[in-house]
């Protein structure tokens, strides 16, 4: 039989079958099963309702000590000039600036103590017994807008074991010269202000200055604080156990600092130094018998507190609203890897691959869908309950750490992100392991149990954070809002909700898993009988 | 486009199991081909390998002379339903031709098309997981026309269909191989080819046991045996032998001559002055010429247990 002129051609009007029709037909797959679109929701769901619950079941009160009565919300939390929340609690020695000057003194001596509690009588003068001076205790010279909690300042200062720093803001920290002090090795410090120009610098002997920092303070006014200041932070005990995380236990320690050359140049107002203890409950002021004494140029502050950024204690961190990231989580997942399994159950792979031969375009296409379904479905979901949860914490007295716009986008779009790399890792597994149930174990197991082992306090901190810089669960690092400041002595581990590595960083080994098990799967895809 | 499929020399082996052995036949346009054999015989495996799915170990399919991979718009090009049941249940008959179309940038109204030609509208808007077998068969049809393809190729396409569905397939199948088009059609039952298929490849355990128009195949099975029913037994062997027929006793009155037509066997009777009372020539049904050629096949289909679990497992 001749099978040249019989042949039928085709009549239908011949569409393009690119890239784009696979991914419309990857797209269309996907529309067209209910129970998916209804998991969707599940997901958003999940999220929303876990967010509320967060929210109601929080309720925060508070007392001033025996006696007093319970007050609903949260102590003050000060709030330094970029708006995130901070230590500012020290003893200060000052007077006034107007204009620009400069303050000299040598430091002699750095003597630690700790703080005793009275619990019969909070009130009454606290008793000390000496103790090793805390590692970011602090001493030295300062400018401050003024003595209010959270005002600006810059200060030159030395430390407990990190040597001399030059600190402004509260999260600014420059390193100067290390070491300690003590009689035999003194340490000269100078502070000098010029406009709104402020620069620290230290010397050995008064003679030799080594500049440690200069920085601006924006819109620092003329009329200004400056003097001598001393804060010692609060001593923190880590206890990590199983399934419970860590646990803080501490106390208040003291520094006391001694002084001696004490002189200043410029616009100091005359009159006697003034003590003030910053962030002082009760506006209690210094005095010449507590925290501060004074002959002639040689003078000695003792003070407790710190002059830092606060990042956990005093209430909840935004990410703590996404708790039900998990649920969201477990949803996308299984359907990233129905989405190709449940074509290998039934065979249909075979008419998807028979459709477009170009099988790695079809991975592609899949892989693009699931993301872009779980991003826009996990965006809807933190977009509505982080600031939903916030709202209700806040009403509900608590103190919710604020964070920058930026901070609190990249929180919300990131976390939308990770679950939507986490679809495509669980699309790609699925297509390595062609079995549905295999491949949301493996899926969960490399994403949740690492973190669960790491925050859970299952495993030690060493261990801890090795595991959330080299696994999937890595990619959680997006979510954390509050930085880790090196210049706390805190325990910034995993168990605190604090990440090995940045948050973007974190999110980058996550996609470095799903690329790598992308490809993988698009090998096999394409060398695999169907 | 040239439409016609053509399969040469494909081997292939899966584990100690030689799935393709050699398998080599073309599949021209304008009829329908039948490609028939017992299960296990590679039908399956060979349509997967045409459609670039699976790999061969040696040998090519090409499709109008490309291997099917190449093909810039395949369902323009081929059709093809290997599993009615390869379906998502919970989609729509409709829906699961839309996202095919979408991949061949074909849109809903194509989709609609190809329903009503499977005769499949009423249904079409339903959850696939509730159609029958015979539903799920029409679907899938309506799937192999989307794009008009010149070559279509349907694994087993009557499983599963009523009577009624059998023989609108039939006609359908002629009908689409009358526009022109290259259509094979797998089945381990000759009988379901009957009045569709006019050229056949028939297989057995791996490779083509004979490739031939359905005339050939079933007078090659007939040989030219004719019967005679006679009250004068002997003379009418003696006068048949003596030209050269075979001859045998079947029953108390009929004999059975092979070697000579009919034709010539009634003349020879009547110049013999033999009587007889009835002449028919067999004619083999094409299951009983089917049954004759793959009886090798059936032997090893049916020989030790094991071999056939394997087979089943794959």
């Amino acid at each position: 039989m001749t099978a040249t002129a019989t042949s039928h051609r085709s009549a239908v009007e011949s569409g393009r079958a690119g890239f784009g029709q696979v991914l419309r037909a990857e797209w269309t797959k996907f529309r067209t099963v209910r129970g998916w679109l209804i998991a969707t929701a599940v997901a958003v769901l999940i999220m929303v309702a876990l967010g509320w619950l967060t929210g109601v079941g929080s309720h925060s009160s508070y007392d001033n000590g025996p006696g007093t009565p319970t007050v609903t919300g949260h102590p003050y939390v000060p709030l330094g000039p970029d708006g995130e929340a901070v230590n500012d609690r020290f003893s200060l020695v000052h007077r006034s600036l107007a204009g620009d000057g400069s303050i000299t003194a040598r430091l002699t001596s750095l003597t630690g103590a700790q703080v005793l509690l009275n619990h019969d009588d909070p009130s009454a003068p606290s008793e000390t017994e000496p103790a090793p001076v805390q590692p970011w205790a602090k001493a030295g010279l300062i400018v401050k807008e003024n003595t209010k909690q959270g005002s600006a300042y810059a200060a030159i200062m030395v430390t407990g074991e990190h040597g001399v720093r030059m600190q402004y803001n509260f999260t600014g920290d420059k390193a100067g010269p290390t070491g300690t002090v003590s009689a035999g090795s003194p340490r000269w410090l100078r502070l000098t202000r010029t406009g709104d120009t402020l620069t620290g610098y230290a010397s050995p002997d008064g003679t030799n200055w080594t500049t440690v920092g200069t920085v601006r303070l924006a819109g620092l006014p003329s009329t200004v604080q400056a003097g001598l200041f001393a804060a010692s932070p609060v001593v923190e005990n880590v206890s990590q156990h199983l399934g419970g995380g860590g646990r803080v236990t501490g106390g208040k320690s003291q520094l006391t600092a001694g002084f001696d050359n004490l002189t200043t140049a410029g616009g100091f107002a005359g009159g006697d130094w003034t003590g003030t203890a910053v962030g002082s409950d009760d506006a209690q002021g210094l005095d010449q018998r507590g925290g501060f004494q004074q002959d002639g140029d040689t003078m000695s502050v003792s003070g407790s507190g710190d002059i830092a950024p606060d990042v956990a204690g005093s209430g909840d961190a935004m990410e703590q609203t996404l708790a039900g990231v998990f649920g969201t989580l477990t949803v996308m997942v299984v359907l990233g890897v129905l989405f190709i399994t449940g074509e290998y159950r039934r065979g249909m792979i075979r008419t998807s691959l028979a459709a477009s031969p170009r099988r790695g375009r079809v991975l592609a296409a899949k892989a693009l869908v699931i993301g872009a379904v779980t991003f826009v479905v996990s965006l809807v979901a933190t977009a509505v309950t982080v600031p939903l949860a916030e709202h209700i914490l806040r009403g509900n007295g608590n103190f919710v750490y604020p964070v920058t716009g930026l901070t609190q986008l990249r929180v919300i779009v990131g976390t939308a992100a990770l679950l939507a790399v986490a679809s495509v890792l669980a699309l790609a597994v699925g297509t390595i392991m062609r079995r549905s149930a295999g491949a949301v174990a493996t899926v969960i197991v490399l994403i949740v149990l690492p973190y669960i082992l790491a925050i859970a306090g299952v495993l030690p901190p060493g261990p801890s954070q090795w595991l959330l810089r080299i696994t999937p669960a890595a990619g959680f690092a997006i979510q954390q809002s509050l930085p880790a400041y090196p210049q706390l002595s805190r325990a910034f581990t995993p168990a605190f909700g604090f990440y090995p590595l940045a948050p973007w960083a974190g999110f980058a080994v996550l996609c470095g898993w799903a690329a790598l098990a992308l490809a993988a799967a698009g090998y096999l895809l394409r060398r695999r009988d169907v | 486009m040239e439409a016609t499929i053509d399969v040469t020399g494909l081997r292939k082996r899966f584990g100690s199991t030689l799935a393709l052995d050699g398998m080599t036949f073309s599949v021209r346009p304008g009829q329908v081909t039948g490609f028939v054999g017992p299960n296990g015989a590679g039908k399956s495996t060979t349509m997967r390998v045409v459609l670039s799915l699976d790999s061969a170990d040696e040998g090519t399919a090409l499709i109008g002379g490309q291997p099917y991979h190449r093909l810039r718009r395949p369902l323009h090009q081929v059709g093809a339903l290997l599993d009615a049941g390869a379906l998502h249940p919970a989609r729509s008959g409709r829906n699961h031709l839309l996202w095919l179309a979408h991949s061949q940038g074909l849109g809903a109204r194509r989709v609609d098309e190809v329903l009503e030609q499977a005769g499949l509208v009423k249904a079409a808007r339903r959850r696939a997981g509730g159609y029958s077998l015979g539903m799920r068969q029409r679907l899938g049809i309506a799937a192999a026309l989307l794009g008009d393809p010149p070559v279509l190729m349907l694994d087993e396409p009557f499983n599963g269909l009523d009577p009624e569905g059998i023989v609108w397939i039939r006609g359908f199948l002629r009908g689409l191989a009358a526009e022109g088009r290259a259509v094979l059609v797998s089945s381990h039952l000759m009988s379901e080819l009957q009045d569709s298929a006019s050229h056949l490849v028939v297989v057995g355990r791996g490779r083509v046991v004979a490739d031939t128009s359905v005339e050939a195949l079933i007078s090659a099975a007939s040989g030219d045996r004719v019967t005679v029913r006679t009250t004068a037994r002997t003379e009418a062997m003696t006068v048949l032998a003596r030209d050269g027929a075979t001859v045998a006793v079947t029953e108390r009155d009929t004999i059975t001559a092979a070697g000579l037509p009919a034709a010539r066997i009634v003349s020879l009777l009547n110049e013999a002055g033999v009587p007889f009372s009835e002449i028919s020539s067999h004619r083999a049904t094409l299951e009983e010429a089917y049954m004759e050629l793959t009886r090798d096949s059936v032997e090893y289909r049916a020989a030790p247990l094991a071999t056939g679990r394997e087979e089943a497992a794959r």
